[in-house]
């Protein structure tokens, strides 16, 4: 009876889906491939080779582009001799006075501070383990936040709604892209990508039992 | 499918965060520090709190304007749905369909949706958890997109500040929307998956029985 076999089996060898509750015995897939749970087709295990070095470059990418993208103009307007520039902040932080001035903070952290807090969260926590490190202080905390955050992070919407802006104004005035635009554009890219390599579970597992631990544990 | 076991069966509770599993009982997760539920009894309850949230603010929102434009000495007023005919009849139809889909479509069907899954969750439904699971991933990964309307708003409001010859200011339904968004999001995040596929074993042993 595999019911009662997997019942007594160490939970910390273990996996259940966080989708749909079923439990399986946690085993490594080969690089690249994939461990998907076999109810309800959640993917709970991608490992790719190099994948934490990958993702660190991806983060730092990020930092650079958000940053460089809050001082740099990202869309450039002009009417009768009238010309405006609006950088990310000015976009953050235009809806003031009164009630609005909340919308103002909630659109600076969606687009800025939360994808911010996430590259160097993920920073923080995955470097050491790159290097054969042990886990920083906190690291589990401070990753459960990285992960809380990851539907808060609105970048790439807001790359999308610069389009749909551009177009909206368009027999209003002139408008042009500034270089924050395009910074903006290659991030939707690094987060797509950064969402590829990621493996929730294997980070989980480096965190707990150290990096190389579970690795050579994998091939037995 | 009907080998699997879940982690209830076998007297055990999973954390949905980092996956790890635990004897039944222990009451937050030894990893991650995620208060452990085997089933979120009160998930339904937190889904219809944000829910009837949101779409108290989703009327408000439809009905204010979200943008004033002035341009020289007129000024007007548009809701969501009056920019996107706007838009339209200038000649901008496929833009004005982001907007509608964004805005209108994306909204109420997510309405409809977590409303139909959590009722399903209670009485049964004919379709299948397959076809319901995928609808909640569906749900979860497209609420975040209605945002794009109340960045658009200020990114113009930010940039038309020309003076005289245009200025665009925001509406009270830019905040409206806003809400409406982050708490449908947080009704999505509070449903319990598990619990859909939990009915379905029940049916499978009513059919196994039979």
């Amino acid at each position: 009876m595999p019911r009662i076999d997997i019942a007594r089996a160490d939970p910390a060898e273990l996996i259940a889906c966080p989708q749909c509750d079923a439990l399986y015995r946690a085993k490594m897939p080969a690089h690249g491939e994939r461990a998907v749970c076999a109810r309800c087709h959640t993917v709970l295990i991608a490992p790719r080779k190099r994948a934490g070095m990958i993702i660190i470059a991806l983060s730092a990418a990020s930092l650079v582009l958000v940053l460089g993208a809050v001082w740099f103009p990202f869309l450039k307007i002009s009417r009768q001799g009238f010309v405006n520039e609006a950088t990310l902040l000015d976009a953050a932080l235009s809806f003031t006075g009164g009630p609005l001035l909340v919308l103002s903070l909630a659109v600076t952290a969606l687009i800025v501070l939360v994808p911010l807090a996430r590259a160097i969260l993920t920073i923080y926590v995955l470097g050491p383990l790159v290097f054969d490190r042990p886990a920083p202080p906190g690291a589990l905390r401070l990753f459960a936040l990285a992960e809380a955050l990851r539907p808060w992070s609105m970048a790439e919407i807001f790359a999308l709604g610069c389009a749909v802006a551009l177009v909206k104004v368009a027999d209003l005035a002139n408008l042009s892209f500034g270089p924050a635009f395009w910074m903006f554009a290659a991030l939707v890219f690094l987060t797509v990508i950064h969402d590829r390599w990621m493996c929730r579970w294997s980070v989980w597992e480096a965190l707990e039992h150290g990096y190389t631990a579970r690795q050579r544990k994998v091939p037995a | 499918m009907s080998a699997a076991v879940t982690a209830r069966e076998a007297g055990l509770v999973a954390c949905t965060r980092c996956t790890r599993v635990w004897p039944m009982g222990t009451e937050r997760c030894g990893r991650c520090g995620k208060p452990l539920v085997s089933r979120d009894t009160h998930s339904l309850s937190r889904v219809w709190a944000w829910w009837v949230a949101g779409l108290m603010c989703y009327f408000p929102a439809n009905l204010y304007p979200m943008l004033r434009t002035q341009v020289l000495f007129t000024v007007s007023e548009d809701t969501i749905v009056g920019g996107a005919i706007e838009l339209a009849l200038h000649g901008a139809p496929f833009v004005a369909l982001i907007i509608l889909v964004a805005s209108v479509a994306i909204p109420i069907g997510k309405f409809a949706a977590i409303a139909w899954l959590a009722i399903s969750v209670r009485r049964g439904s004919a379709a299948t958890p397959h076809a319901r699971h995928r609808l909640y991933e569906i749900v979860e990964y497209i609420g975040r997109w209605s945002m794009i309307d109340v960045f658009v708003v200020a990114i113009l409001t930010a940039l038309v500040q020309l003076n005289l010859a245009a200025s665009i200011k925001p509406g009270p339904a830019a905040l409206a929307f806003a809400l409406s968004v982050i708490f449908t999001m947080l009704s999505a995040q509070s449903f319990d998956p598990r619990l859909i596929w939990d009915r379905a074993d029940d049916d499978d042993d009513m059919g196994d029985r039979a």
